[in-house]
């Protein structure tokens, strides 16, 4: 309750959705790929948001533990993003994705 | 102390576990960590010989588990179980999936040894990935759940990111693997947000919970439901590559090692049709009205993108990327029939084409040259005249991969293309059958180059050395190949009796 205002869950799940959009959308139009990893940081947590609304709203733990699982998913995701776009900048610093395509045909 | 007194008494409650049907996950994911282990601690006497040994023997050690396994399921008296609180399923399905990618790693992990050496890739870590991408994949077979079935696909897909990328000093493998890396996690957001749709609207992540919501309650407003049952499609549409959303695979296939371009072609395939069927089939059967024109449409995009795309391209693992693309257009044709028929198609199809698919990419990266990059549809020019016994197993495959009989390519195109119409998808047959003859087009084209075109003046004196371990690869995919074609009923009966089940939780 913020001033008598109660917010319901289809706040949450409107937030969510929100986020979801942001990040999918910017990942099809930003090009340099460390903005591109943070777009797909927020697909997945707009999906732990989600999960959460609906398990709040339900009443049932299941939502929060998938939360759980989806965090460590996500953290080795990073990590192996991460290493990915390192080796390619040790080869050509200041990449953007655009310019990373010698396969074509 | 009191509080320390309660948590004795009421010890936490655990889900019982039926450790011998986790068996093949179990003894894959501890070889895979159990190797990088003895390769820390003693790092100059771990030869990739030793590495390649290891990793087939863990595959045939997790591949003699099913065995039993498989009897214990087929039994009236016992059947098909779940385990770890119903999360995950052991029937015939998740086991016939289990066994062809063990399979697959047996195959594969004397190609690895070989090509690898030659691309100056060394160290135990190409081996260990792809223990731990095919435990992800049987996780995908198994999962009873949708949570467990997002941890396999994303073990599966993790370490395929890194395989692909693998040869860290080639720029094209490095892009593929940026690639296949940016794709594939956008794929996972659509599917968890998916997954997150669903269980909103159906209060569970458990496929036997869905599928009994679903029968029960009849919704007076489904929006929710069919958004996600979009989402999902989309998801697991990119893991396998259907189009639209196949745009990663010809790059990440021509780019990666080509040990790892088999892999990807039989092992993620698999197991991605295997979620497919598992989500679509059998957890959201009732709403097949919904899914089965979305499949067909996708189907019918698979089937032509890729078949006419691979025509105008002139590198062999391009060309091979774009025929695995409309290879999933006829196992989209068998998901799109939702019968018992379909199903059986679509296993059919993916055990037959695995060794299709791993013999080609092994012929191809055997002419690839010291350096792995000589992959042009040239380079294969009068590979026939060079190396005789090389270009009839060439020949195999590719007729098979063409579906020309004799060989097991066509009883797979023949069993999928039946299922459809036998839900009377005629139009969906008749595209079917034209994409195939546009296809053999594709395969013809190379068979030309391999047997009726002169080698190039400065190959000529090119040695192609292969090593025995290959032989024996390539002798057993030809064997198979038509040996199925000419006897499919083993096959067929397997599949008969790996007709996925919904396993209740």
């Amino acid at each position: 309750m913020i001033f008598g205002l109660s917010i319901g869950p289809e706040y949450y799940l409107a937030l969510s959705a929100l986020l979801f959009t942001i990040g999918a959308g910017g990942l099809l139009i930003r090009r340099n790929p460390l903005v591109m990893f943070m777009c797909i940081e927020l697909m997945l947590n707009a999906a732990n948001l989600a999960f959460i609304s609906f398990g709040k709203e339900m009443g049932d733990l299941g939502g929060q533990l998938s939360v759980l699982f989806v965090l460590v998913v996500a953290a080795a995701e990073v990590v192996i993003g991460l290493a990915i776009v390192v080796a390619v900048m040790r080869r050509r610093p200041k990449a953007s994705v655009d310019e990373v395509s010698v396969l074509r045909g | 102390m009191s509080a320390i007194n309660v948590l004795a008494h009421e010890s936490i409650q655990t889900p019982s576990v039926a450790w011998t049907g986790l068996l093949p996950i179990i003894i894959l994911a501890t070889a895979g960590v159990l190797l990088l282990t003895i390769c820390s601690l003693f790092p100059k006497r771990v030869t990739n010989k030793f590495s390649s040994i290891y990793t087939q023997l863990a595959a045939v050690a997790a591949l003699s588990s099913t065995f039993s396994l498989w009897d214990k399921v087929q039994n009236k008296s016992e059947g098909p179980y779940s385990t770890l609180a119903g999360a995950f399923g052991v029937d015939g399905f998740s086991i016939f999936v289990t066994m062809l990618i063990t399979v697959c790693l047996i195959l594969i992990s004397p190609l690895a040894e070989t090509f690898l050496k030659r691309e100056k890739i060394d160290g135990p870590e190409p081996y260990v990935l792809m223990l731990l991408a095919a435990t992800g994949g049987i996780i995908m077979a198994g999962a009873n759940d949708f949570i467990i079935l997002f941890l396999g696909i994303e073990v599966l897909s993790i370490s395929s990111y890194i395989l692909a990328a693998m040869n860290s000093r080639r720029i094209q493998s490095q892009e593929a693997g940026l690639k296949y890396f940016v794709l594939g996690a956008f794929a996972s957001g659509f599917l968890l947000y998916g997954i997150a749709l669903l269980y909103g609207a159906t209060g569970s992540t458990s496929f036997s919970a869905i599928k009994n919501f679903t029968q029960d309650v009849e919704l007076t407003n489904d929006t929710l439901l069919l958004a996600s049952l979009a989402l999902l499609i989309v998801g697991l549409a990119f893991k396998v590559s259907a189009v639209p959303f196949h745009f990663w695979s010809p790059d990440v296939y021509q780019g990666s090692p080509t040990p790892f371009v088999a892999f990807m072609a039989s092992v993620v395939k698999a197991a991605g049709f295997a979620a497919i069927l598992r989500v679509l089939y059998v957890t959201l059967g009732e709403y097949r009205a919904d899914w089965q024109p979305a499949i067909y449409a996708i189907a019918i995009a698979t089937l032509l993108t890729g078949s006419l795309l691979a025509i105008v391209q002139t590198d062999l693992k391009r060309m091979l990327a774009y025929s695995s693309i409309s290879h999933a257009g006829y196992l989209l044709v068998g998901t799109q029939a939702a019968s018992d028929q379909g199903v059986k198609a679509v296993l059919f199809y993916l055990a037959t084409y695995a060794f299709m698919v791993i013999g080609s990419f092994t012929v191809i990266a055997l002419n690839a040259g010291d350096c792995g990059t000589r992959t042009s549809l040239d380079s294969v020019a009068g590979l026939a005249t060079k190396k005789p016994l090389l270009g009839i197993a060439f020949t195999i495959f590719l007729l098979g991969q063409a579906g020309i009989p004799l060989t097991s390519g066509f009883f797979a195109k023949f069993y999928v293309i039946e299922a459809a119409v036998e839900e009377s998808s005629y139009i969906l047959a008749v595209v079917a059958m034209i994409t195939a003859v546009i296809g053999a087009f594709l395969y013809l084209r190379i068979l030309v180059k391999v047997w009726l075109t002169k080698p190039e003046e400065s190959e000529e004196n090119e040695n192609i050395h292969i090593p025995n371990e290959i032989k024996i690869v390539l002798g057993i995919a030809v064997v198979v190949t038509m040996f199925l074609g000419i006897w499919p009923e083993p096959l067929l009966e397997m599949v008969q009796r790996a007709i996925p089940e919904l396993i209740a939780g």
